[in-house]
């Protein structure tokens, strides 16, 4: 899937993560994380992203993640719907996404 | 029995309360697609619910979820994406007609097929909230063999009536009775509308104990300490289950000596005073406070 302009999705609420998504042609996936629970949870975290990034084929993306504790599949939702906003796709693949 | 005494309303783009609402014990808990959700952000909660629901265990309480309309761009999606998500149960708003069941039925059906789910896995409640659904209620509860229920919903249907909600509910009267004696036809529960002022605890009690009266199995509620109050009013009371005990204690006796006409303290127990000490218990078991060996 490919990145056409800037997306985000989620919130700054508690249990929950802010996600933005930015083109990053030919440089990669490029994580940049804010988290009050990054010392214990960051690398599961950029795991949860990279695994997503993945099913969802998008390579060279830079990814804004302000979290504020939320859940493997609070972060894989919101990162979803970002990933979809900034490819301005509204047809959503759902056997894909299983 | 399954009970259905509180379906607890929950915000689908509310990541915290999406995750944490079974902690709170209702009897359902209903995340919310649509009405709570703003157009902008009906994608986000989709998948919001959709990766909660398949990751988080909700322990034992039963998911519903109300979707968008198949009238609305988000309908479609909503299904295909929540049938696989696996609810108990999806809601449909504004229910008019049987044709609206039959309509989301036949997308359900379109998924379940796709991705191998035995067809009827997925249930469905239909929320009536216009003045032609309540007219149509017989037809809405009676419309498919997925429905376990039909809700009144009375926020819109008070507007479109030109009124406002009162404390006594005067105006939902018609339709209360509507829905309820529908739901009995059917075969189904039957669930009251939210009471919104979440201030005002002695006003929704008197309402829930108005639906209980009327025979509603339960009431949607939008507030976590709603849930109590509701259960309280829907368990039985030691009296009540002390009579009930006795009448089946002397049906059961009647039956051993094979005698035709019952009475208990002087008074006859017919089949009506059976079925509703019966029921007394089946709901006292439910709701845990007499244990599951008790014969009904």
């Amino acid at each position: 899937m490919r990145i056409l302009h800037s997306g985000s999705a989620g919130t700054l609420e508690s249990s929950d993560v802010l996600i933005t998504v930015e083109r990053n042609p030919a440089k990669g996936v490029v994580i940049e994380l804010e988290s009050i629970s990054e010392a214990r949870f960051g690398n599961r975290i950029r795991e949860v992203i990279k695994e997503t990034l993945k099913k969802l084929q998008v390579e060279d993306v830079k990814v804004r993640v302000q979290d504020r504790s939320a859940l493997d599949c609070t972060i894989r939702a919101r990162l979803t719907a970002a990933v979809f906003r900034a490819a301005g796709i509204e047809k959503y693949p759902w056997e894909e996404l299983e | 029995m399954k009970l259905r005494r509180t379906m607890l309303y929950v915000p689908g783009n509310s990541a915290a309360m999406v995750k944490d609402a079974h902690i709170y014990r209702p009897d359902t808990v209903m995340f919310d697609l649509e009405d709570s959700v703003s157009y902008r952000e009906k994608d986000a909660a989709r998948f919001l619910v959709y990766q909660t629901l398949r990751t988080i265990d909700y322990g034992g309480v039963e998911t519903a979820v109300r979707i968008n309309g198949l009238d609305t761009p988000y309908g479609k999606d909503d299904i295909e994406a929540m049938v696989r998500a696996r609810p108990n149960i999806i809601r449909i708003p504004k229910t008019e007609k049987a044709q609206d069941v039959a309509d989301v039925e036949t997308e359900i059906e379109r998924v379940e097929r796709k991705i191998g789910l035995p067809i009827g896995t997925i249930k469905l409640f239909a929320a009536i909230e216009t003045p032609l659904g309540v007219l149509n209620a017989r037809e809405i509860a009676c419309s498919s063999s997925r429905l376990l229920g039909i809700a009144l919903g009375a926020e819109d249907l008070v507007t479109s009536l030109r009124t406002t909600r009162s404390k006594d509910g005067i105006e939902l009267h018609y339709a209360r009775s509507q829905v309820l004696y529908a739901a009995r036809v059917a075969g189904i529960n039957a669930i009251d509308t939210v009471y919104s002022n979440v201030q005002d605890e002695e006003g929704f009690l008197a309402e829930v104990r108005l639906i209980k009266q009327l025979g509603f199995d339960g009431k949607s509620v939008i507030q976590p300490n709603q849930i109590k109050l509701v259960h309280r009013v829907y368990t039985p009371t030691e009296e009540e289950i002390h009579k009930a005990l006795r009448v089946l204690e002397a049906i059961r006796e009647a039956e051993s000596k094979g005698s035709g006409v019952i009475a208990l303290d002087g008074r006859m127990i017919d089949k009506p005073v059976v079925e509703r000490a019966r029921w007394t218990i089946e709901l006292a078991k439910a709701s845990g406070v007499v244990p599951e060996e008790v014969k009904p």
